[in-house]
């Protein structure tokens, strides 16, 4: 296990350097010019130089990014912000902000998006996936399939708008969504994401209910399933302690996908509920041409993904003994 | 003559598939007495299976319907509660299956998987029956049972599976064991040993069992008393003895003829059942086997397809065949 954790860190060490240093290269590949966005409107080409020589933009690439890697180790000196501490991923072209600091301070609430909603349609989906395998053919699970159909088309800008106009101004069943620390109050931490939970869940639960239901019923026909009732164990123990095992490998899977997609940013949900994420602060990131900010975020979106994957790879020699890490 | 231990009496068994009605198993009598073994034969198909996992309520009540009787120690084994079923299943009736690779669960240990049983059915704590466990391994013959029993199936060989299959099913000490073709998926070498074991742990507890096989040698070194089954229909019943030596039924002929023998002579090539099993959907009238019948002509082609033979005599050695008994003896010598 030891061993593992440690190869697979420093693969996931190269595979997130790769993506840094393609997303770097590609900033500059395509059209656009931040040291005009930050000098302004009207800009005489001497204060144009001042401001690409500000943002370091005058050096050549190679030395700009080898400049970003060793600030993120050991830190970095900049000309009138002064020194900024490892792990040191630059200032903001646009504002000057800090953009550790920054995402410090936007991934909480990415993080409490993604938590409250996973365990919402992590429930919610297996146990409708359960009860539909169980009731095949029957209305239960025709209803199963069809709402998650359904929960799968719909799109979270139309849900989320519906859900906003109905159940926050029309009728105030919800709070308006907004951020509190869950440390500083977790009533109001939970009362501000209900709605975004929710309507996050409708979305992704259906692929929950699609996988269990369909594995469940590929494990309720299984050999050993089958010897579990022979030997006189109850329905429900045959059920929860061997045909549900078998199903939880390929919804481990789908899981860590959907996990590493939503901490890199529901940047819809996001900007539909008006929260203030790392989705919001990506896609600012993009359309203003802030490079480091940029990095950042693809940063944090590429880590989660690495990390689930590994998880989701532990997970797998957990749930299943024959699963060898190696 | 005393009552059965198991008695099963006309009964009929029918799925209901897309395509039609499924006749698995059609007014099928048997009977098992204590501490005997049966020995069920027939093609894959002619509800061998079936038969045994109705015994075991082990079928799949929204599409199966089920009439007749099974009377196992004098509980009605038909309609009972499913709580009843579940409480009769690994303990007063066990089941061993074909396959001990997939029948056994890849995620729990051997020992658990024995020990849970007897957890259920006894009430034992867990160190209780992880004890129970490990003595039913060696019981077994498992070498160094107190750290296998810490082991999963699949660092089990075949045969320790089937070993350990075998330990599950008997570690409540069952009045009737339904080994379902347990050697069908093993090394002939290792099929012997199976077998040797389960008359072994037969004297040993006295339980009564059926065992399923479409292997006639399996039979006639395990069984005392045989079934051959065609179509989901008894076609020929009696000691292994009579069965094998004066087989009675055409289809028992073929079966016996499609088995290669040691002592035969070299040059003599096996035959085959000609033509193919029945669909059990529109099984054919009349006795089922005639379609690949050789003596309809010598029985009576009439009588053969339009009227259904019945087991006789109903006692001893009895076949389902319109031929008389002279006719029997002469084409089989």
């Amino acid at each position: 296990m030891f061993p593992f954790i440690i190869r697979r860190t420093l693969g996931a060490a190269v595979t997130l350097l790769i993506i840094a240093a393609v997303t770097f290269f590609l900033f500059f590949a395509v059209p656009g010019d931040p040291a005009r966005l930050a000098c302004g409107k009207v800009c005489p080409p001497e204060l144009l130089e001042q401001a690409r020589h500000n943002l370091g933009l005058d050096q050549p690439l190679f030395a700009q990014f080898v400049a970003w890697l060793v600030g993120i180790f050991a830190g970095r000196e900049y000309e009138g912000l002064g020194h900024c501490p490892a792990p040191c991923l630059g200032y903001s072209f646009v504002n000057r902000a800090p953009v550790f600091e920054t995402i410090l301070d936007r991934l909480p609430l990415t993080v409490s998006l993604t938590i409250g909603a996973m365990i919402v349609f992590f429930t919610f989906g297996v146990a409708t996936g359960i009860v539909a395998a169980l009731r095949q053919g029957k209305p239960l699970d025709k209803i199963a399939s069809v709402s998650s159909l359904i929960g799968a088309s719909v799109q979270i800008y139309f849900v989320g708008t519906l859900a906003m106009y109905f159940f926050v101004y029309q009728n105030p069943i919800f709070q308006q969504p907004r951020y509190t620390p869950f440390t500083e109050n977790p009533l109001a931490w939970a009362g501000g994401l209900l709605l975004p939970w929710l309507v996050l869940a409708i979305i992704f639960t259906a692929n929950y209910t699609r996988m269990t239901r369909s594995t469940m019923v590929e494990q309720l026909s299984e050999d050993y399933v089958r010897t579990a009732r022979a030997k006189g164990m109850s329905g429900r123990s045959v059920v929860m302690r061997f045909a549900l095992r078998g199903t939880l490998t390929p919804i481990v899977t789908i899981l860590g996908v959907d996990l590493g997609t939503l901490i890199g940013g529901a940047i819809i949900t996001e900007t539909t509920f008006g929260l203030q994420g790392i989705g919001q602060l990506s896609i600012r990131s993009v359309v203003n041409s802030d490079l480091p900010m940029l990095m950042a975020t693809v940063l944090v979106a590429a880590g989660a993904i690495v990390f689930f994957n590994i998880i989701v790879d532990i997970l797998y020699a957990v749930i299943d003994p024959r699963v060898r890490l190696g | 003559m005393s009552t059965p231990f198991l008695s099963v009496r006309d009964l009929t068994v029918d799925f209901h598939t897309e395509d039609g009605v499924v006749h698995a198993v059609d007014g099928l009598s048997f009977d098992v007495e204590k501490g005997t073994t049966l020995g069920i034969v027939g093609e894959s198909g002619s509800g061998k299976s079936v038969t045994n996992l109705t015994v075991l309520g082990l079928h799949n009540p929204e599409t199966t319907k089920i009439s007749g009787e099974i009377v196992l120690d004098g509980q009605q084994l038909i309609g009972a509660p499913s709580s009843t079923m579940e409480k009769l299943r690994g303990n007063k009736v066990a089941m061993i299956f074909q396959d001990p690779l997939t029948a056994l669960s890849p995620y729990h240990t051997i020992g658990k998987q024995i020990g849970e049983v007897y957890r259920k059915h006894t009430g034992a704590s867990r160190a209780q029956s992880r004890a129970r466990a490990i003595e039913m391994l060696t019981r077994v013959g498992i070498p160094q049972p107190k750290i296998r029993v810490d082991d999963y199936p699949h660092q089990f060989s075949g045969g320790m599976r089937q070993r350990a299959m075998i330990a599950m099913a008997l570690v409540c000490d069952p009045d009737l064991l339904i080994a379902d073709e347990p050697t069908t998926a093993l090394d002939v070498t290792v099929q012997a040993q199976i077998l040797d074991l389960l008359k072994e742990l037969q004297d040993q507890t006295g339980a009564s069992i059926i065992l399923i096989t479409h292997d006639l040698g399996v039979v006639a070194n395990t069984a005392h008393n045989v079934l051959v089954m065609y179509a989901g229909r008894a076609v020929e019943r009696g000691t292994v003895k009579e069965v094998l030596q004066e087989p009675r039924h055409p289809y028992t002929w073929g079966l016996l003829a499609s088995m290669p023998r040691l002592g035969a002579p070299v040059d003599v090539p096996l035959r085959p059942v000609r033509g193919t099993p029945p669909s059990l959907i529109n099984v054919p009238p009349g006795c089922p086997f005639h379609p690949r019948c050789d003596y309809t002509q010598l029985a009576g082609p009439e009588i053969c397809r339009s009227e259904r033979p019945e087991l006789s005599p109903h006692r001893g050695h009895g076949d389902a065949c319109y031929l008389t008994l002279a006719q029997k003896r002469e084409i089989h010598k």
